[in-house]
């Protein structure tokens, strides 16, 4: 187990020394101490390493993550996982704005709520969030899925693409071309999949599934109001 | 009782309603739909032609060609970067996607910027294995669609370029109509094939320069603080756009005139929002003056640049380099008179092509269309806009000797003198015979 | 209630604009946009007021990122009864504030304080008095600014860092029951004191924003048609002035909050205080960062997280974003 202390140690030395771990790495575990709101924290992460960070962090923390497994005892601010593209990120209290914004890949867990524009122009990340989302959420999402236990905000999959909403609780709007969709067995069992991995406990049952009306696709001038 | 002798006055258009604006208004009442189209903005502006350079005289003497140099070269990104960017030329290429052009196209750029010796800059719509291959010096673009970015791509890039805006349309996004939407494009970009491309206009994770001081901090730091970090900003208010991206950390400034190219846009867009080239350069290097940052951080303006001529004069008043887009294109073989029966059959004439959305493209550049693309050979391409390239170079060092500078960058705007009113205030260069900037001085 | 000596702040100091260096077409086309950081701390445990500038000074200086350029700080102090306080400023404090007590008692025959701090002074005078003080400074004194007038509010703002801004003026040690802070990246170079926030508009009330507002310039011409002036091309001082004269025409401050989402366009979080408490309001796309703490000692906000985390007990509090377009208030 490494321990990197941010109070004496910069965050290019934390980032660099992260970056530097190859596939084949004895040094996979690590644990952050004293982030205090730091922003780029774990970001650029590219091999397979457990990182445990204890505290709160700021904006983008483990952006563009790759394989790394990334834990934060606390809450994130705004772009937490932006273009990640695998691995798996948990957070345990809440995330700011633009969590999950523009995803390729990877699972992120958010136990707290989730603010606006989560999933934002999602690209196939999935997103588990226990709590509520806020106002614009999965805004342009081309492919992934986004599942809350809790509440949505307004304008929910404004502009969605491919990208599949689930949520349990009330969602206050719509968005433009977002629509509520028929959960099929293959949608059941793409849920339930997410919400083993992330480790939450709901039932499938209870969610109702949002998806692009497709509309949009190709312009016609009769839809011209949705733009 | 007529009298059928009275002569009828000859028939007058409005100049209001010309022929165009009245096709314009057909064209919309008959589809419902803004017409879209490429390029940049068409109408006259005050432009590069509307100054001349002074030369030589008794109290200022050239150099010789030849043998005594006149040097070109221009490093970019020499604030933070560990690794800035030497081009032997100060002349780039503009981003141009992979999706707008064809992959032969991105090929013969690719080999042409990297035969003169200088850069090529990716699209909206990600890195293409080809263009890394072909390009000594990529610059890689951050844009708000994010079609295609990840961290290998990034980590593999000599550049970042953040683009907040373009001059055809400052405030627009991207835009790729299902026609374009091919199977390989569809993939890079994650979107189903066929439909349109709707495009973000704002970034999707920050908003304004305080967050844009922490995106580009999170970029240093996937990329180890290694590569240059440019932000590109149309004419929109280029004053305080430029102290604001100086002031977020940014290494590189780009600005684009309104002359600058896109591959589809609303016309309205293009031809009404944004400012011309020349007005824009100033501002921008007062900014940089002011905060001490002139040649510490670079400016590379696009937007209408064609000849040896308006690099030379783009970096008299104040740029470090300059970026080709539409031009590079026309040197590949775009909107070329051979293929005019081919440019009549859609409706059109050589020079006015502009329907780039619909990729049809005679000349193979602007399609996904795999019979029309095979008619550009990369190679000979290439060849062509290193040729062009060359003669630019060749044509400013013709023009910095004459004023007496052993490097271009030492151009400086009293070499230069103004044709017009209008240049003369938009270039703060005095009318030429006179001593007079309008807002500036004295007649 | 134990009330503090009261200062008086002055609201507006006439924009000078450095003519030689600005281009004023440009200034006045384009508008300054603020990009920056916000805080503020409002104490509901009275036993916290004698550390209020302590903790806000420490918010502040974490908000040095997204603002460099300059920082201002406005501390509510509780006020005797009966007076009210002016804070002016000046560029030559040596010179303009020699004498400047008995300047004042002799033009006015009033009964008033003078309490110097760096570049500021706080003149304490009976509330019945402040009008004619404040004509007096207008009239007579033309090289000093008003930066605020109130019953409690204390304005305080310079250029340079806001480190340095915090020590000249002894922030650290100020107490009070609320305050708002601002940190500035201003987009002209020439960089000025009376650029930089909090603008106050009205007796006790002051406004912080971050963000950019797109319609200012009509604004600002259709306040002035209603006899609010706005003496910069700032467009934070037009959203200020606004909500003072919705004040002053009877709207209380959540009603002239709710009413700015409707003529204010643009993006913007703002932070607002008066007399007895603050407010915060964000737009409704509300793009600009916002973050809200309270414990059962105190509310505080901060454009990050970062600027909360060394509050008292800040691990226990609520912590949340506001949303978009609502107003969230809090008195005292």
């Amino acid at each position: 187990m490494e321990t990197i202390d941010l109070t004496t140690c910069t965050l290019r030395e934390l980032n660099d020394r992260l970056q530097r771990q190859s596939e084949v790495t004895n040094e996979n575990q690590w644990e952050v101490l004293n982030p205090k709101g730091a922003h780029a924290i774990a970001v650029g992460l590219n091999a397979p390493l457990e990182v445990l960070i204890k505290g709160s962090t700021g904006y983008y923390c483990a952006g563009m993550n790759q394989k790394a497994e990334i834990i934060v005892q606390g809450s994130v601010g705004p772009g937490v996982c932006e273009n990640m593209m695998s691995g798996s990120v948990c957070i345990e209290g809440d995330a700011s704005q633009y969590a999950g914004a523009t995803g390729q890949g990877g699972l992120l867990t958010i136990k707290g709520n989730a603010a606006s524009r989560c999933g934002i122009s999602m690209k196939g990340i999935n997103i588990v969030v226990y709590g509520n989302i806020g106002h614009m959420s999965a805004f342009m999402g081309q492919s992934g899925n986004l599942v809350v236990l809790g509440d949505a905000g307004d304008a929910l999959g404004d502009s969605l693409y491919e990208a599949r909403l689930f949520v349990r609780g009330k969602v206050s709007s719509l968005g433009a071309d977002c629509i509520e969709k028929e959960m099929k067995q293959k949608h059941l069992d793409i849920l339930q999949d997410l919400l083993t991995k992330s480790g939450a406990d709901a039932d499938v049952r209870d969610f109702k599934r949002y998806g692009s009306a497709r509309k949009l696709y190709n312009f016609d001038i009769d839809n011209a109001g949705d733009y | 009782m007529t009298n059928q002798n009275i002569p009828m006055t000859t028939p007058v258009k409005p100049w209001t309603f010309d022929d165009y604006t009245n096709s314009y208004i057909r064209r919309a009442a008959s589809t419902g739909i803004y017409d879209i189209r490429g390029g940049g903005a068409k109408r006259r502006v005050p432009h590069f032609d509307d100054l001349l350079f002074l030369g030589a005289s008794m109290s200022r003497y050239p150099l010789e060609g030849y043998r005594e140099k006149c040097d070109t070269k221009v490093k970019l990104g020499t604030r933070f970067a560990k690794n800035p960017i030497e081009l032997d030329i100060p002349i780039t290429i503009a981003g141009m996607s992979f999706g707008a052009l064809s992959g032969q196209a991105k090929e013969a750029i690719g080999r042409g910027a990297s035969a003169a010796g200088t850069s090529t800059t990716t699209g909206d719509g990600g890195m293409t294995p080809e263009e890394r291959g072909h390009s000594s010096k990529l610059v890689y673009q951050y844009l708000p669609s994010r079609y295609g970015m990840n961290p290998d791509d990034l980590r593999k890039a000599d550049a970042i370029e953040i683009v907040v805006g373009q001059g055809a349309k400052p405030g627009g996004g991207g835009m790729l109509l299902g026609q374009k939407i091919s199977d390989r494009v569809a993939e890079m970009r994650n979107l189903p094939k066929g439909i349109d491309q709707r495009s973000a206009c704002r970034h999707p994770d920050w908003t304004g320069p305080d967050d844009l001081e922490i995106k580009i901090l999170e970029l240093r730091e996937i990329t180890g603080w290694r590569i240059p970090i440019y932000v590109k900003i149309g004419g929109a208010r280029p004053y305080f756009d430029t102290t604001l991206a100086i002031k977020a950390g940014a290494d590189v400034v780009v600005l684009d005139g309104m002359q600058g190219g896109t591959a589809a846009t609303q016309d309205v867009f293009i031809e009404h929002v944004g400012q011309p080239t020349l007005a824009c350069i100033r501002p921008a290097v007062r900014a940089l003056q002011e905060l001490g940052m002139h040649r510490k951080v670079q400016l590379v303006l696009s937007g209408g640049i064609r000849t040896g001529a308006d690099v030379a004069k783009a970096l008299a008043l104040g740029a470090d380099a300059v970026s080709i887009g539409t031009a590079a294109l026309i040197a590949l073989g775009d909107n070329d008179p051979k293929l005019e029966n081919e440019y009549n059959e859609l409706g059109t004439t050589a020079g006015a092509y502009d329907d780039w959305h619909e990729g049809r493209d005679p000349a193979g550049i602007t399609t996904q269309d795999p019979e029309l693309s095979a008619r550009l050979d990369p190679k000979t391409a290439g060849r062509r806009l290193e040729n062009y390239l060359k003669v630019m170079t060749l044509e400013a060092q013709t023009i910095a000797r004459a004023c007496g500078k052993n490097h271009i960058l030492n151009l400086e705007p009293e070499d230069l003198c103004a044709l017009t009113i209008e240049a003369a205030a938009m270039a703060e260069i005095p009318l030429s015979g006179t001593t007079w900037i309008p807002g500036k001085t004295e007649m | 209630m134990i009330y503090l000596i009261c200062k008086i702040l002055i609201v507006f100091i006439t924009v000078l604009q450095r003519m030689s260096r600005i281009d004023i077409n440009l200034l006045i086309n384009v508008g300054v946009h603020k990009m920056c950081g916000i805080v503020g701390l409002f104490l509901k445990d009275k036993s916290l007021e004698a550390e209020l500038g302590l903790l806000l000074t420490d918010m502040l200086v974490t908000m040095s990122d997204r603002g460099p350029d300059s920082a201002g700080i406005a501390i509510y102090n509780n006020s005797k009864q009966q007076c009210s306080k002016i804070t002016i400023q000046s560029m030559n404090p040596v010179e303009d504030f020699k004498e400047i007590k008995t300047k004042l008692t002799q033009l006015s025959g009033a009964d008033l304080e003078v309490q110097i701090v760096d570049t500021h002074a706080i003149i304490t005078i009976d509330s019945k008095d402040k009008d004619k003080i404040k004509q007096i400074l207008k009239s007579s004194f033309t090289n000093l600014r008003i930066m605020s007038i109130g019953d409690s509010i204390e304005i305080y703002k310079e250029v340079g860092l806001p480190e340095e801004v915090a020590n000249r003026f002894g922030l650290s040690k100020m107490t009070g029951s609320h305050g708002v802070g601002h940190t500035r990246m201003a987009t002209e170079s020439a960089v000025t004191t009376l650029g930089a926030h909090p603008f106050s508009t009205g007796e006790d009330q002051c406004l912080v924003h971050n963000g950019s507002l797109s319609n200012h310039n009509s604004l600002r011409r259709k306040l002035g048609r209603l006899g609010v002036n706005c003496e910069t091309d700032n467009d934070t001082e037009v959203a200020a002035a606004y909500i003072t004269h919705k004040m002053n025409n009877g709207f209380n401050l959540g009603d002239a909050l709710n009413a700015s989402l409707r003529d204010l366009d643009g993006f913007y979080t703002f932070l607002v205080g008066t007399k007895n408490g603050f407010g915060v309001l964000r737009d409704p796309i509300a793009c600009k960062p916002a973050v809200l703490a309270e414990t059962e000692q105190y509310v505080a906000f901060g454009s990050e997280y970062r600027a909360l985390v060394n509050l008292p007990n800040i691990d226990d509090a609520k912590i949340w974003e506001p949303e978009p377009a609502t107003v969230y208030f809090w008195e005292h």
